[in-house]
């Protein structure tokens, strides 16, 4: 025998309460990212995509494209080629962008050393020296918003920055005059010269990301899994041996099974020791890890505390 | 976090926290324990800290128990130790098995309300720090207004450093008791205190045995179990909606769209409204209004990317089909037919000033609701907050930090609500329309009166 149930409206309201479907961390830092793509290409003219084919601006192209569908990605990607890229992931960078049909727009670096307008640094270094090209790139395409993949769990510079970062004519941030961000409404306006670096994934941690690759089958450059290459250590890091980083007589090259966090300038981003082979290897390897994604692998942020701090102020990603 | 696998991960909820305290409260200290015993702090970022901590004393041999400084994990930007100043929020990352947590860690001095309001507009629960050897300050008082104001769901009081009162019950009883008695008279309810030390970690992470006087959770098992506001608010507001985008791609369809020939057909003539939904929950086949034309539909279809969904809620961003073509452009609202007022040309609202420069009756302002920013015209400032009284005093304008109730006449209407009923349609930022500068958060209130809110205090 069933026992009567009469359904009240109340009662019916109850239940499809404790039937919506729950919405996990990823389902909704993926929402609150997508409304941040939305409301940039909603209220900029021109707005572009900082893309290096390093796993964030992945993460970011495919967010768009999911913000868009069914509709292509509306707005161009921009690439600040350092000329010290791992051939694998420009390879990669350039199939993306064809595969979605995007314009991409490149800044080199060599250009500005080859032009003299940059000196190449005596540690043979080119991270810092993308701050010029990248300006010069906005201001070339007179881009009003730039999106970056930047995450505020990286770095404490970027723990204090907004998610739509407003930058002044010589593309500055003043950490010191930054507009406060209420609710979920963005405040995007800019006068002539400025403009506005947009972070949609600002509340993703590095394992959220890895999560969010896993569960949307996205696709990386190789090099972020295990495999084997020729390495040396430096600075108690694992670099490739390359065109750009060579070994010094002191030190002694090795076959090593490694991946790699982050991919930026060859020789100045290390490799780990790794053997995860798959995405679910990572998530766990992520999960585990005792060193931060920055810590672990670009040279660049040891030099001092402030680095990433000082980098932002002049223009910096 | 060794212990950490893929298969709880998927389960676990985003939870927004933020902290707020006086000056020397130890709220630095007690993020960073936080940080430190969720096992947030990282193998290199703890070696520095530790390096440093050394140099300033800790760890010795005078019986110290504490190895670190843990105000240090949370040191700011190097532009602020050379300043001495602290740049408002910062916002910190930590999980548990259960939850990933998003805290925004606000100064607690010069600027307080500023930052308090900023935190506490995104925040699922503020927690407000007192030290146990002063009580209940002023201070408090104003915390608590700002909190009872912006409506943050839960409010957690930590009574911190009850080691330096020798975790004596009777101070944290005292304490408990005026607590509960000012947030009666604010009109804050179920505010939940808990007694812990930050610097020494009792109840922040773990259960203290120094207070078996406490029977209650820890801390962070509070902040774990809590309700998001989404989660509290899913059935009780209806359904909102605004439009960000229309999404009508005809030529410019995604490659692998338009290279499979029946599908870039069916696409040709796709037309959806996307947004992220505000407030409740839509189904296909619901009746919708559209604000503010008033012209309504059926949703016909709620789309993700690909995905065709039966229903969507607070805060997905999905794209909506509409059963009837009608005039919808950004800025609009979609809502659930019949459940919305009307729309208003005049607004009454609290507005926290957020900016140097002070507002004057008069002021012409720029005020962004949704997705939309229509022209304002400041009529009257009626009424400046007594953060300490909770009561309001006659004035004429509103500086820094001011918290008062105006008058504005909007350029067109717009389908704003009481904010006191719903949190992200009564919201609204007043911008500056010369410097392009956020000059206050807004608060849409019923004039003359307001209704009090009272659906948690059952």
């Amino acid at each position: 025998m069933s026992t009567q149930i009469t359904e009240t409206p109340l009662a019916v309201e109850a239940l499809e309460t404790l039937e919506a479907p729950a919405l996990n961390s990823l389902d909704i830092l993926e929402s609150e990212a997508i409304h941040i793509i939305r409301e940039v290409v909603a209220e900029f003219e021109r707005p572009a995509l900082l893309f290096s084919g390093g796993k964030d601006s992945v993460l970011m192209l495919h967010l768009a494209t999911k913000a868009f569908w069914p509709g292509k990605v509306p707005f161009p990607v921009l690439h600040v080629d350092t000329g010290h890229n791992f051939p694998e992931v420009i390879e990669f960078r350039d199939r993306t962008v064809e595969r979605l049909g995007l314009r991409l727009e490149v800044g080199s670096v060599q250009h500005f050393i080859d032009s003299g307008e940059l000196a190449e640094r005596a540690d043979g270094t080119r991270n810092p020296l993308q701050t010029v090209p990248l300006l010069d790139a906005i201001a070339r395409n007179r881009f009003d918003a730039v999106f970056g993949g930047g995450r505020r769990d990286e770095d404490k510079a970027r723990a204090k920055e907004r998610i739509l970062s407003l930058r002044d004519e010589f593309g500055q941030w003043d950490p010191r005059n930054q507009r406060p961000e209420l609710w979920n409404l963005y405040n995007g306006r800019h006068t002539v010269g400025q403009h506005v670096r947009a972070f949609p994934i600002s509340n993703w941690t590095e394992l959220d990301v890895w999560r969010y690759i896993a569960r949307e089958n996205i696709e990386l450059p190789g090099l972020y899994y295990a495999h084997e290459r020729e390495v040396f250590e430096r600075d108690g890091m694992w670099r490739a041996v390359g065109e750009v980083s060579k070994p010094r007589p002191t030190e002694e090259v090795v076959l090593k099974q490694v991946r790699y966090r982050t991919v930026g300038d060859m020789s100045c981003t290390g490799a780990v020791a790794s053997d995860a082979t798959t995405v679910h290897d990572v998530v766990r390897e992520v999960a585990a890890s005792t060193l931060t994604e920055r810590g672990a692998t670009r040279a660049d942020d040891r030099i001092s505390e402030a680095a990433m701090e000082d980098r932002k102020k002049d223009g910096y990603f | 976090m060794s212990t950490i696998t893929e298969a709880p991960l998927a389960q676990s909820t985003l939870f927004r926290f933020a902290t707020a305290g006086s000056v020397d409260d130890g709220k630095s200290t007690l993020v960073g324990r936080l940080l430190h015993d969720s096992k947030a702090i990282l193998a290199d970022t703890l070696d520095a800290v530790t390096r440093t901590s050394a140099d300033r004393g800790f760890g010795g041999e005078n019986g110290s128990t504490q190895k670190i400084d843990l105000a240090l994990l949370t040191d700011g930007l190097r532009a602020e130790r050379e300043q001495g100043i602290t740049i408002d929020v910062a916002y910190r990352y930590f999980a548990t098995d259960r939850r990933s947590f998003i805290l925004a860690d606000c100064p607690g001095h010069v600027q307080y309300t500023k930052n308090t309001v900023t935190g506490a507009s995104t925040a699922d629960a503020v927690v407000v720090l007192i030290d146990a050897r002063k009580g209940v300050l002023e201070q408090t008082r104003r915390h608590l207004s700002v909190l009872r104001l912006l409506r943050v769901p839960n409010v957690l009081v930590a009574v911190n450093k009850i080691d330096l009162v020798d975790f004596r019950e009777d101070i944290f009883r005292a304490i408990e008791t005026d607590l509960h008695k000012v947030a009666a008279e604010i009109g804050l309810s179920d505010v939940v205190v808990v007694p812990v030390s930050a610097l020494e970690g009792d109840n922040v992470v773990e259960p203290s045995t120094h207070t078996p006087w406490y029977t209650g959770p820890s801390l962070l098992d509070i902040l774990e179990t809590l309700p998001s506001t989404d989660e509290l608010e899913r059935g009780l507001e209806p359904f909102r909606f605004p439009v960000q985008l229309v999404v009508r791609p005809q030529g410019a369809l995604a490659p692998e769209l338009a290279d499979a020939d029946d599908a870039g057909s069916s696409f040709r003539d796709y037309r959806a409204y996307a947004g992220q939904v505000a407030s409740g929950s839509v189904s296909v086949g619901d009746d919708i209004t559209v604000l503010p034309s008033g012209r309504t539909a059926t949703v016909a279809g709620i789309d993700f990317a690909g995905r065709s969904l039966d229903r969507a809620v607070a805060p997905q961003s999905v794209s909506l089909r509409l059963s009837e073509e009608i005039d919808i452009a950004r800025g609009d609202v979609i809502a659930q037919t019949g459940t919305f007022g009307e729309v208003r040309q005049d607004l009454y609202a609290e507005l926290c000033w957020l900016s140097t420069k002070p507002l004057r009756e008069g002021s012409k302002v720029l005020i962004k609701h949704g997705s939309k920013t229509v022209q304002g015209l400041i009529r009257a400032v009626t009424g400046k907050l007594d953060l300490e009284s909770f009561a309001y005093e006659a004035a004429s304008g509103l500086e820094l930090n001011d918290i008062g109730t105006a008058q504005i006449r909007l350029a067109s209407a717009l389908p704003v609500e009481t904010y006191a009923l719903h949190r992200r349609t009564g919201a609204f930022l007043v911008i500056d329309p010369q410097d392009g500068n956020t000059l206050a958060a807004g608060l849409v209130r019923d004039h003359p009166g307001d209704h009090e809110d009272e659906r948690y205090s059952i």
